[in-house]
């Protein structure tokens, strides 16, 4: 098809989803307009376009939409010539796509846990749940980068794509509570992969330095209210 | 089958995820060994070898490399032997992520709930679950008339990649009335999803795969059993 492609992505500033989409449409190159949800106040294109869901990350294609993040960032994959983000041998794929759904299942609803856990009870728990995840990611890596740079291999792919969209979120719980989710002496591959993600092209671009400031102050305002709470409650 | 492919899967005979892998192989002609998990002596062991993550079936293994995860699975078995039988997912970029994003949603969304309704933890619980099983087989009974477009397969003319993730459930949805009292698709309310029950079950290739409904049933109600009976002693 001639011409420029009509590509609209409905995002939200600090969801790593939608991070993950805007790396891979970068990588290819694509040019795409961008716009901010409120989640207080969901647009009608949203309302429209994942009416199942209604979450963020959408794509929409010449008009037509496309959700949940993995499904997009194979469709921009396989929709798009230039460098390839899912490996293209179907056993390295297949090797993708389950890292890319451990991640999804596992990793992810555990340390959202941590940020979001009322009690500190709960919060110990899901610590432990995200760092047990996280063991199994630094296995992935040495299985996946055979001794290269990244999962992909030489250059950034779908898992690092997947893992590293969550990075500037991994900064903000290690400032706020001093966590290291990515711990140089237990998960050393992971720590030196996370330095080099950091540093690339594809992350700089996706991923602005103020992003890890803005989860930090998230987090802060999320527990406020608790926070308040016990406060109050130890004074009485 | 191309020489010299050997695939064995490692399943268990009431598992609908194990049963989707089956139903793939079945669809495509592919010849397989299969090693039913309960008949194992060694299953712990042989689990951890093959799915140290998960140490779960299905685990498909061909010329000795493992692929875990069912849906995984089930692109791996499309990309690997696409030259052989019918192709699961369909050619079109955009038609391949509707049949991703409704895998997904009869995993993440669909049945979660289903679960819950049959084996919630309190009365309430199941009530609930069995209200949003309700609105989820609404939904799906939605994607069905839009993405069928009066077509008898989610796949279009003949089954495909969500026809399969969603049949691997078949034997459960048949059990579902007598174990539970419930029928997850219900003639009255979601009519296109019973007829294609009917019609995805009498296929030559899914009929004698499916496993036997009174063979589920027993099985349901000694889980059943099992589940009060740990309530009761819990509640000692």
């Amino acid at each position: 098809m001639a011409g420029k492609e009509d590509l609209k992505l409905l995002g939200l500033p600090l969801s790593p989803f939608v991070v993950s989409v805007r790396m891979a449409l970068n990588m290819k190159g694509v040019s795409y307009e961008y716009v901010d949800e409120d989640l207080n106040n969901k647009s009608e294109l949203l309302l429209k376009s994942n009416p199942v869901h209604k979450k963020v990350p959408v794509l929409i294609h010449n008009g037509k939409p496309i959700c949940e993040s993995l499904v997009i960032l194979q469709y921009v994959d396989e929709l798009f010539a230039g460098r390839s983000i899912l490996p293209t041998d179907p056993y390295e794929r297949a090797t993708a796509r389950f890292w890319a759904a451990f991640a999804g299942d596992k990793l992810f609803p555990a340390w959202y846990g941590v940020v979001t856990a009322q009690a500190e009870e709960e919060r110990a728990e899901k610590v432990k749940e995200t760092l047990a995840a996280i063991e199994h990611m630094e296995v992935a890596f040495a299985k996946c980068s055979g001794g290269n740079a990244f999962f992909g291999g030489d250059s950034i792919g779908y898992v690092d794509v997947v893992l590293g969209s969550f990075l500037f979120w991994f900064e903000a719980v290690r400032r706020v509570d001093g966590l290291e989710i990515i711990n140089a002496s237990k998960t050393p591959l992971l720590a030196a992969w996370a330095e080099r993600f950091g540093g690339s092209v594809e992350a700089k671009e996706a991923v602005p330095v103020t992003k890890a400031d803005l989860a930090v102050q998230y987090i802060s305002k999320f527990r406020a209210p608790a926070a308040a709470a016990a406060k109050l409650a130890s004074s009485e | 089958m191309a020489g010299g492919d050997d695939l064995k899967l490692l399943g268990l005979w009431s598992s609908p995820f194990v049963l989707r892998v089956q139903l793939a192989l079945s669809l495509k002609g592919l010849s397989y060994e299969y090693i039913e998990e309960e008949a194992l002596v060694n299953k712990g062991e042989l689990l951890l070898k093959y799915n140290p993550v998960h140490k779960k079936v299905p685990v498909l293994i061909h010329n000795g490399k493992p692929v875990c995860e069912s849906r995984v699975i089930l692109q791996y078995i499309d990309e690997a032997f696409a030259g052989i039988g019918p192709s699961l997912l369909p050619a079109d970029p955009y038609e391949r992520a509707v049949a991703r994003f409704w895998a997904a949603y009869i995993d993440d969304t669909m049945l979660p709930v289903w679960n819950k309704s049959s084996m919630g933890k309190t009365e309430e619980e199941m009530a609930e679950g069995k209200k949003q099983s309700l609105a989820t087989a609404g939904v799906l009974e939605g994607a069905l008339r839009d993405c069928g477009k009066g077509k008898p397969f989610f796949g279009g003319d003949s089954a495909g990649y969500v026809d399969v993730v969603l049949g691997g459930l078949l034997g459960w949805v048949r059990a579902s009335d007598e174990l539970h009292g419930v029928k997850p698709f219900d003639p009255e309310r979601t009519p296109l999803l019973a007829a294609w029950s009917e019609r995805f079950g009498a296929l030559e290739a899914v009929e004698p795969v499916v496993p036997d409904v009174s063979r589920l049933v027993e099985f349901g109600k000694m889980w059943k059993a099992r589940l009060a009976a740990a309530a009761a002693g819990a509640s000692n």
